[in-house]
């Protein structure tokens, strides 16, 4: 493993072993204080993610390591025009490490085939964004002990959610994981990503019902419902409220089923069902840096 | 009408009838030195109509262009006066610089100087997408 640009770069064993020391890590943080002791990552980032990228930082620091970079890209070199590829190499020169945040789809891996360090994707506008995906498999090993046999139900924007197309081919890949798609017609998902569904056996249905779906849970990923994806406000209305989670549609739900969210909210999960046990969002976001912590050190060759 | 044979040369035979030229032009044979026969609409008890390249010489020719453009195509090798390879095109892994990505959100849409890279990604059905942006590629749309 050099880079990370699709979440399918990486093989099943690839994924154990990053989630299984990123799990370490998060068990016993001291060991890994000083691991990237005058290492330095530049947060490459062409388009504003703060939250992104506050999670590479804080990752790298807790390693020990240093931090250069930009946060947009009229602070940066592209703004006077300068390729992926030139940026890369240059800031190959100083960095050890690269995490790209880039509005083009692809640039990551443009900056992957000319760096001289490895490059990270961390989001090329609406295509990947494998450390989200690592954080949801993070996440749902955690909470529920590995993948295998569960019921996954994916719910919201499943057309135009790259976090949710990510997470299916990632998830797809265990046995018997069967997936419930739960959304308005408007935002089924797309035949190409069913079709990847089929050929790899994964057992999978359609709902527009969250209700109906809830009681057959192990994990609900809630996604956001944008109101641009629709033509007209009443429609976008009226569906998004029959996709809010609220604690009442949730008291169906079992009592170790696990809700989570790629983040931010806006209104698709009520407030009251943060103290539920099963909401696991806020744990995810901590998830987040300890699976970044975990690919930095894999990729510098300095994991475990 | 009746084109000589060739005793060292190859002949792109089962063209797609109406599309000679086009390969032509992409294998930029107009190029070479040597004798080329672009022979349009031939009968082909196959094909009913095909178009033929025959060129009078051994070249180099890029296959994975014309196995991604018309995968129907033999290529036939002559030496000597006779049949020395005949290969049936497959439809190539990767196709680079012969189609382009329409994405506007990908990154080939800003950055001028990379080149379009193509992924076979459904072999059964032909399916090509950019290696970037995994836009599926819209045959014909050249
Ligand atoms: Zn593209």
């Amino acid at each position: 493993m050099k880079h990370l640009i699709d979440i399918l770069d990486l093989s099943v064993e690839e994924v154990e072993r990053l989630l299984e020391l990123a799990g370490r890590i998060q068990d016993a943080p001291a060991d890994y204080a000083e691991r990237c002791r005058r290492k330095k990552l530049a947060t490459l980032f062409f388009e504003p993610s703060t939250r992104t990228r506050l999670s590479f930082e804080a990752a790298m620091y807790e390693l020990g390591g240093n931090v250069l970079g930009f946060s947009e890209a009229q602070s940066s070199s592209a703004a006077k025009g300068e390729s992926v590829s030139d940026t890369v190499r240059t800031v190959g020169c100083y960095a050890d490490i690269i995490a790209m945040r880039h509005p083009k789809e692809g640039a990551p891996l443009v900056a992957s085939l000319r760096s001289p360090v490895p490059v990270i994707n961390a989001g090329d506008g609406g295509h990947n964004h494998p450390t989200q995906t690592l954080t949801d498999l993070m996440t749902i090993r955690r909470e529920l002990g590995g993948f295998s046999g569960l019921t996954v139900g994916l719910c919201g924007d499943l057309k135009f959610g790259r976090t949710v197309h990510s997470l299916l081919a990632a998830l797809s890949r265990y046995p018997g994981v069967r997936f419930v798609l739960i959304s308005p017609e408007e935002l089924r998902l797309p035949e190409y990503n069913k079709k990847a569904l089929e050929a790899s056996g994964a057992d999978w249905r359609e709902t527009e019902s969250l209700e109906e779906a809830m009681p057959e849970l192990d994990v609900l990923y809630m996604t956001r419902v944008q109101r641009e994806r629709f033509f007209n406000e009443a429609d976008y209305l009226r569906l998004r409220d029959s996709y809010i989670l609220t604690p009442e549609k949730l008291g169906a739900a079992r009592a170790d089923m696990r809700v989570l969210h790629p983040l931010p909210r806006v209104n698709e999960i009520s407030v009251a069902v943060d103290d539920d046990p099963r909401a696991a969002y806020f744990r995810q976001v901590r998830n987040g840096k300890f699976v970044r912590m975990a690919l930095i050190l894999t990729l510098l060759g300095l994991g475990d | 009408m009746v084109i000589g044979q060739i005793e060292n040369g190859i002949v792109l035979d089962h063209i797609t009838a109406g599309r000679g030229r086009e390969i032509y032009d992409i294998l930029e044979l107009d190029r070479l030195d040597c004798m080329v026969a672009l022979i349009k609409n031939a009968d082909s008890v196959k094909m009913g109509k095909k178009d033929i390249i025959k060129v009078n010489e051994v070249v180099d020719l890029d296959l994975d262009v014309i196995g991604y453009l018309d995968p129907g195509i033999t290529v036939n090798v002559i030496r000597d006066g006779k049949l020395a390879k005949r290969t049936r095109l497959a439809l190539p892994r990767r196709v680079c610089g012969v189609i382009r990505c329409r994405n506007p959100r990908c990154i080939t849409s800003v950055e001028q100087e990379l080149e379009h890279v193509f992924r076979l990604s459904d072999s059964e059905e032909g399916v090509y997408r950019c290696i970037y942006c995994d836009t599926r590629a819209e045959r014909g749309a050249e």
